[in-house]
């Protein structure tokens, strides 16, 4: 008879490939990601970032707060740039959210298995993006506790929104969106919470997750219906991540603006989005597993394979990038040369170039392996992107609006202190998000990790 | 009747292979009411346990048909009968620019469907189960495979049962309260 949690073997786990560090039983895996959440002490490190992102957090509800009092007004929008750091957030903060679904549904469909140590913190960071990215159309409505005239319902003013219109598209997309997010990582969560809820030594403790494992027993008809549900969410979320962004991208296409009346943008959007997100995925997972010591679980072929799909998706908006401008050339419209031509060389061209140089220049590096096997390269790189992509959205939304068809209602758009302390505190709000999901949460899938552990009468799964 | 106060046998395995022979070889003995838990997802063993459908594909196409007609009835309606707004003069019923909104709903509805089906179909939140009362139950979740044979099977039988299972390579066998 094996010994206590002896069903590892590690002579199998040198010849797979390295998804998981050699020599893990069901019992390790279980151990090493549970006790982050239950038995470890909270890092002192962990007490600063929350500190400091709950502190920028509450500028966040400041600067909201003023909004509400005071109006949008506080903000640098105006006429003829009716659009900035709102729905620049609004875009950067969703795409990011993609990358999450991308990991968790798509990969989970081609069956890439390394996939499974990072696609809960993924799809958790997806939800906080999310959270923060309706944040900026609810503000910028000005009234938005009126936000609900946005649903289609009968009501005493006889009126209905317009299903004709992109921004009633979006908020069947967003909140859609929002919604099967939540779900998919929830159901993904409730056979850990009942770990947990079976590992936890204190007493309430064990209530609340047990309240949230809903009586889960593993056992094995639950496990068929639970795989089945699993294996549809993700398929559904598939698509659905796909058309988010496409509507997304629809907000600016459908619109007759030089820059934006382009077919190009919904795939280019959508790279755009998991090529922000992934980055992002990059930036909170390198500092993260050296600090909790997740080496084993997330490998160097993982860092190595997010870099790889950094690298693809860049390449995808570089060519967008090439076919707007080419596009620009061979249309013959003297408004679109015009539009790329101010890109290139009006006000803002210094953030033109800085976009180039942060998502088509600097990403060339990842070709190399050495660059993307060093922590600390792919960690500055996936930085760069982040701005980059931002960067990309204030070029789209501002440089295409502040100087349209007639040149007596160009302007310039400048954010103010507000608009700044706004987005800096949604930084903040996703991030104490973050740390408080990895102190209450196994970051980890455990269940499915226990999967990866090889034993010798074959795999669990396929 | 000593069987009729227990819930049923329950026998602790080491690996999910030990646990899928043992399943199998319960359902060839005959039983039928019985159930397997495991730490993670075993291939084959809920058929191994004689479950042969799963309606769960089939309402989730369901729920994604009643998000499509919905949404595109819905919109069909404002746009033609309750709320008609001429736009440029294009037809009322602008069919394209729905499709946006009915997948999104189409979507919304069939993942729901999984989610709430999946629930419902596993009786889930369910407060109290008696295969909780095993001493070492808690490990189901952590790295132990168990298989508990019912004792409201027909073929039950106190000690045949637990000889059955005795002689499985199993670890140790418990009876369960209800």
């Amino acid at each position: 008879m094996a010994k206590e949690g002896q069903s590892g073997n590690p002579a199998v786990a040198e010849v797979e490939a390295p998804v998981i560090g050699p020599g893990h039983t069901y019992a390790s895996v279980t151990d090493k990601i549970s006790s982050i959440v239950l038995t470890r002490k909270t890092p002192r490190a962990w007490w600063i970032g929350f500190t400091i992102t709950f502190l920028l957090t509450m500028l966040l509800l400041y600067s909201i707060g003023n909004l509400l009092v005071r109006g949008v007004g506080l903000w640098g929008v105006n006429v003829p740039v009716g659009w900035g750091f709102d729905i620049i957030n609004f875009v950067w903060w969703i795409g990011i959210g993609h990358a999450g679904t991308l990991i968790s549904a798509i990969l989970l469909l081609l069956r890439q298995e390394w996939r499974t140590s990072i696609n809960r913190f993924a799809e958790a960071m997806t939800l906080f993006a999310v959270a923060n990215a309706a944040l900026y159309p609810l503000m910028h409505m000005g009234r938005p506790w009126l936000a609900y005239w946005l649903l289609p319902y009968p009501n005493t003013m006889g009126t209905w929104p317009q299903p004709r219109s992109p921004l009633v598209w979006d908020v069947f997309a967003v909140s859609t969106y929002a919604l099967v997010s939540f779900l998919f990582w929830f159901i993904g969560l409730i056979p850990d919470l009942a770990t947990l809820r079976d590992r936890a030594k204190n007493r309430f403790v064990k209530i609340v997750y047990g309240i949230l494992a809903m009586g889960w027993r593993g056992s094995a008809i639950h496990w068929q219906r639970y795989e089945t549900a699993y294996l549809l969410l993700a398929g559904l979320a598939t698509p659905l991540v796909v058309s988010v962004h496409t509507v997304v991208s629809f907000d600016f296409s459908i619109g007759i603006i030089p820059g934006w009346h382009a077919t190009i943008f919904p795939p280019y959007f959508v790279a755009g989005a998991i090529y922000a997100g992934f980055a992002m995925v990059l930036t909170l997972t390198i500092p993260i597993r050296s600090y909790y010591g997740l080496e084993d679980f997330i490998t160097m072929r993982h860092v190595d394979n997010m870099g790889k799909i950094l690298l693809a998706t860049g390449l995808i908006v570089a060519y967008g990038y090439m076919m707007e401008t080419f596009m620009a050339w061979y249309s013959g419209s003297k408004y679109e040369q015009y539009m790329i031509l101010n890109r290139m060389q009006g006000p803002y061209k210094t953030l033109y170039w800085a976009l180039i140089v942060c998502n088509v220049v600097v990403p060339q590096l990842l070709w190399s392996q050495r660059v993307r096997r060093n922590l600390i390269a792919l960690w500055i790189i996936s930085l760069v992107v982040g701005v980059g992509m931002w960067l990309e959205r204030f070029i789209i939304v501002v440089v295409s609006l502040h100087r349209d068809f007639l040149p007596s209602a160009w302007g310039m758009y400048r954010p103010t202190a507000w608009d700044w302390s706004t987005y800096i505190g949604t930084l903040g709000f996703f991030l104490a998000l973050l740390f408080l999901f990895i102190r209450f949460l196994p970051m980890i899938s455990i269940f499915e990790m226990r999967t990866l552990v090889p034993h010798p009468a074959g795999k669990a799964r396929h | 009747m000593e069987s009729t106060r227990l819930y049923g046998l329950m026998a602790e395995f080491d690996n999910p292979a030990d646990l899928l022979a043992a399943a199998r070889a319960a359902y060839a003995e005959g039983y039928r009411k019985m159930d397997a838990y495991s730490p993670m997802p075993v291939h084959g063993l809920a058929e191994a346990l004689g479950v042969q459908k799963n309606p769960l594909p089939l309402i989730v196409l369901l729920g994604g048909l009643v998000g499509c007609l919905t949404a595109f009835g819905m919109l069909w309606a404002i746009e033609t009968i309750i709320y008609p707004l001429n736009v440029g003069g294009r037809p009322f019923n602008s069919w394209p620019a729905f499709i946006p909104i009915t997948f999104e709903t189409t979507i919304l509805f069939a993942a729901l469907a999984a989610v709430l089906g999946m629930l419902a179909l596993n009786g889930l939140p369910q407060p109290y189960h008696p295969v909780f009362n095993a001493p070492r139950f808690a490990l189901a979740t952590h790295n132990r495979f168990f298989l508990c044979i019912e004792a409201s099977d027909p073929k039950f039988d106190l000690v045949a049962t637990r000889r059955f299972l005795e002689n499985l390579p199993s670890r140790e066998v418990v009876e369960v309260a209800p």
